[in-house]
């Protein structure tokens, strides 16, 4: 175990938004530094600052994991609490609202469907919209299971094993399509991951780059409000059947 | 900086422990023991802690308290079916469990207090300074009223808690210094009373928990009760003594038992002898391992639930694991061993003593707090979802299990009626859908300025801190004000109760100084009077009458203190006894040497 003697890490070159150019604690000029470069005192990131950002990958969906990864340990090793068990409250306070903020970053970058959501809602708006209906390619699939999923609820214990099982069995099936359905929004929502990724590339957003950006996070919106709207029926039938 | 000390809290036995430069350090007690028994006895003299308490366990059973962690942070309800096995009565007052011990009654942060000052002592003598800061750990998958309470007791016994860690991680941080393990690891930690499984990936010094889960009453006192069941049904059967009437009788099978399941961990046959009361004989038992896993196993199997599901949190199949580790007295079981290796493929880990390896653990997380240790770092989650009740008696999720804490998330509250001044919010822990079959947290009165409804906004931030502790603030998004959020803990002592407890623990630690100065005196006096009886009968051929009819009186002098509550006269007649018999251990010494020397040639003796 190698031993640090200075009070404080180095802090990393790259420099990401604070919330103030001017360190609360000394009032000195900061240029985006964590650490104040004369007081040593921590600085609140700022509030605003995207997950991205944050984590230092460009805003797109196939990330290197590894060094994102990489980059919250690293941003670990300055903000978290534990470095500030002996610092007042005020940088006790900034170091929790930093960390907090990092876990955050992370934690929706890590997982493809909340990072897919969370640059869905950096850049146009909402995630998904809220379903009522079926989707079209799978109306009619539903529509009966949910006429047989009233007729299992209905089913009382007089109504005789044989047809509590087979309506069970039936309805574990359709399950068991549903969950592969699943499966394949999921495949068509990576899909979409390399098209946007690619329309992140030219350095100049022109008109037609930006039409067709909206249009694929048009596509991703309905891909995951569908699938939104499968897991919610999924959930029923698993309340349901046991 | 002062130092911070890493203490074990545990169920049966507990352990504090520090860093000396690189390296933690268990503090042994004078015995050599590293582990004080987690238990605290009610004398007429005052307070006993630890394995004196734990002797007095048979002789006092009703003021006498064990497995008090087993009450943190619950309310009587929580713990009504195991009532039975504790001698002591219960009560409960504002959701908070309160021991009756004689005419006094004391929550279980204040018990927990009184080990936790016995450990500080003990540190304290063996360093040589105040002790004032400490990291204590907890089971992982403590709620947030177990981890206050533990928090409390710290603060009752004088102690700044700087952090409140999780078992299993702080045992993987003591893995990590000694054995360097990386990888994906799982640690299995089934204690005195507590099971936990946590998850975690060690990369580069950072010890990211992936997932947790456990079981916060389950443990080696359950697996002791299988056999205290058998005994009593045959001392029932056998002699017609129902043991539960006797709580002395209770006490002694309890530790029978559980000496009997510690001996079937490295021996496949043991016997069990007990001293039935009012000359009722005695009652023997023959245990074999089979019979003690055959009465246990449906206990351990309920550890490998909790075990898949972290697994499943984590992404994770079992083959994916590269390391078990074990932490906890009960993993020596052969049973739970087999069952571990079985689940996840690999032999388990046990190189540390699993009895020491979660304090070494919170001694290292000591240091990294006080900046000594900059290369590791623990990064935990929380164990349990947190929500808040909405209409219907449903449960709204905030923030889900096994998010990596600190974290926090932002909830805007309006009013529905005009006019309306305050909006109540009920805080829950637990993974179900409905209110009820949560845990209640606490309850708190959100202010909110008279207006027309749905105009007022206020903006509540909850925040789980480092520690896993839940803390709430509120601000008025339309004024930018903040307002201090009164929390009321469901199963917590309040600031005021926790402050008075404070001030009461002060009052009694001179009276505690007492009682322990005069029974340290008495061990003591136990021990010179019968090593001086030893010493007579080998050595009286070689010392006058007269100088052994002193050396009776002596001791028959300091028998006649030994029982009154002066230490000092009980010291005062030790060192009478001392002077008496100083003659009497020089000839001994003489002819014990002489016989040395007449064994030994001539040559022998020189070169020495």
């Amino acid at each position: 175990m190698s031993r640090n003697l200075t009070s404080q890490p180095p802090s990393p070159a790259r420099a990401i938004p604070m919330a103030r150019s001017m360190c609360w604690h000394c009032q000195s000029e900061i240029h985006g530094e964590y650490l104040c470069g004369r007081c040593v005192k921590v600085q609140p990131l700022s509030k605003e600052l995207d997950y991205f950002t944050c984590l230092n990958t460009p805003r797109i969906l196939n990330i290197d994991e590894e060094a994102v990864e990489q980059t919250f340990y690293e941003l670990n090793r300055t903000f978290h609490p534990d470095f500030y068990a002996n610092k007042d409250e005020s940088e006790k306070a900034i170091s929790l609202g930093n960390t907090a903020l990092l876990n955050a970053a992370y934690r929706t970058l890590k997982d493809p469907i909340q990072r897919a959501e969370y640059l869905i809602r950096l850049e146009a708006g909402s995630a998904k919209e809220i379903r009522t209906a079926p989707p079209a390619d799978l109306f009619e699939e539903i529509l009966e299971l949910q006429e047989d999923l009233e007729e299992f609820r209905s089913l009382s214990s007089e109504d005789g094993a044989e047809t509590v099982g087979k309506l069970r069995a039936k309805l574990q099936a359709d399950r068991e399509t549903l969950e592969r359905r699943q499966e394949q929004f999921k495949v068509r929502l990576f899909e979409k991951f390399g098209v946007w990724d690619s329309l992140q590339r030219p350095s100049v957003e022109t008109p037609e780059i930006r039409a067709k950006k909206d249009a694929v996070l048009k596509e991703m919106q309905d891909i995951l409000s569908n699938r939104t709207y499968v897991r919610n029926i999924v959930n029923d039938l698993i309340e349901a059947t046991g | 900086m002062p130092r911070i000390v890493g203490i074990d809290l545990g169920t049966t036995n507990s352990l504090i422990a520090y860093m000396d430069g690189e390296t933690p350090h268990v503090v042994a007690g004078r015995n050599g023991q590293t582990m004080v028994p987690s238990v605290v006895g009610l004398t007429d003299n005052g307070l006993i802690v630890g394995e004196p308490a734990k002797e007095h366990l048979v002789r006092d059973p009703a003021r006498t308290i064990y497995s008090v962690k087993r009450f943190m942070g619950k309310s009587l309800a929580d713990v009504s079916d195991e009532l039975k096995y504790f001698p002591y009565k219960l009560q409960e007052k504002g959701g908070v469990i309160r021991i009756e011990v004689g005419d006094k009654t004391y929550s279980p942060p204040q018990v927990s207090a009184m080990i936790l000052k016995e450990l500080k002592l003990r540190a304290e003598g063996h360093l040589g300074e105040e002790i004032t800061k400490a990291v204590i750990t907890v089971p992982a998958y403590f709620n947030d009223s177990q981890r206050q309470a533990t928090k409390d007791a710290g603060l009752i016994a004088g102690l700044e808690v700087l952090r409140i860690i999780n078992e299993p991680t702080a045992a993987s941080l003591a893995y990590g210094l000694y054995q360097q393990t990386q990888g994906i690891i799982a640690v299995y930690d089934l204690g005195g009373g507590t099971f936990d499984i946590s998850i975690l990936k060690l990369k580069d010094g950072i010890f990211e928990v992936l997932a947790t889960n456990g079981n916060t009453h389950l443990g080696g006192d359950d697996l002791d009760r299988r056999l205290v069941e058998v005994i009593m049904k045959e001392i029932l059967r056998d002699f017609g003594l129902d043991v539960s009437e006797h709580p002395d009788l209770m006490q002694a099978v309890r530790l029978e038992a559980e000496r009997a399941k510690v001996r079937l961990s490295d021996e496949t046959k043991t016997k069990t002898v007990l001293e039935l009361p009012d000359g009722k004989g005695l009652f023997e038992r023959v245990w074999c391992r089979e019979e003690l896993e055959s009465l246990t196993r449906d206990l351990v199997d309920q550890t490998l639930t909790p075990c898949r599901l972290a697994l499943k949190d984590a992404g994770l199949r079992a083959d994916q694991i590269d390391e078990v580790i074990l932490v906890g007295g009960s993993t020596r079981m052969p049973l739970v061993r087999r069952q571990v290796q079985d689940l996840f493929g690999k032999v388990p880990h046990c190189e540390l003593n699993p009895d020491e390896v979660v304090a070494l653990g919170a001694a290292i997380q000591a240091g990294i707090l006080s900046g000594e240790h900059r290369d590791m770092l623990l990064l935990d989650v929380t164990p349990l979802s947190l929500g808040i009740e909405t209409m219907g008696g449903v449960v709204s999720s905030l923030i889900r299990r096994n998010t990596t804490i600190p974290t926090s998330a932002k909830e805007m509250f309006t009013t529905y009626v005009d006019g309306q001044t305050s909006v109540d919010i009920h805080i829950l822990q637990g993974e179900r859908e409905l209110v009820q079959d949560n845990r209640s947290l606490a309850r708190f009165q959100l202010k909110v300025p008279p207006l027309p409804a749905g105009v007022p906004r206020v903006e509540v931030t909850f925040l789980i801190d480092a520690d896993g502790i839940l803390n709430v603030t509120a601000t008025d998004v339309r004024t930018g004000d903040s307002q201090s959020v009164q929390v009321k803990p469901s199963y917590g002592l309040t600031d005021e109760e926790v402050e008075g407890m404070i001030r009461e623990s002060f009052q009694f630690a001179a009276q505690d100084i007492k009682a322990r100065q005069v029974i340290e005196a008495r061990t003591e006096a136990d021990a010179i009077i019968m090593a001086t009886e030893k010493a007579l009968g080998r050595g009286t051929s070689l010392i006058t009458p007269d100088e052994a009819s002193a050396i009776k009186k002596a001791v028959d002098e300091l028998r006649a203190v030994k029982g009154m509550d002066d230490h000092r006269l009980i010291r005062a007649r030790i060192d009478d006894v001392e002077k008496a018999t100083h003659h009497l251990a020089e000839v001994l010494m003489d002819a014990t040497l002489k016989e040395a020397l007449e064994s030994k040639k001539l040559s022998e003796v020189i070169t020495d």
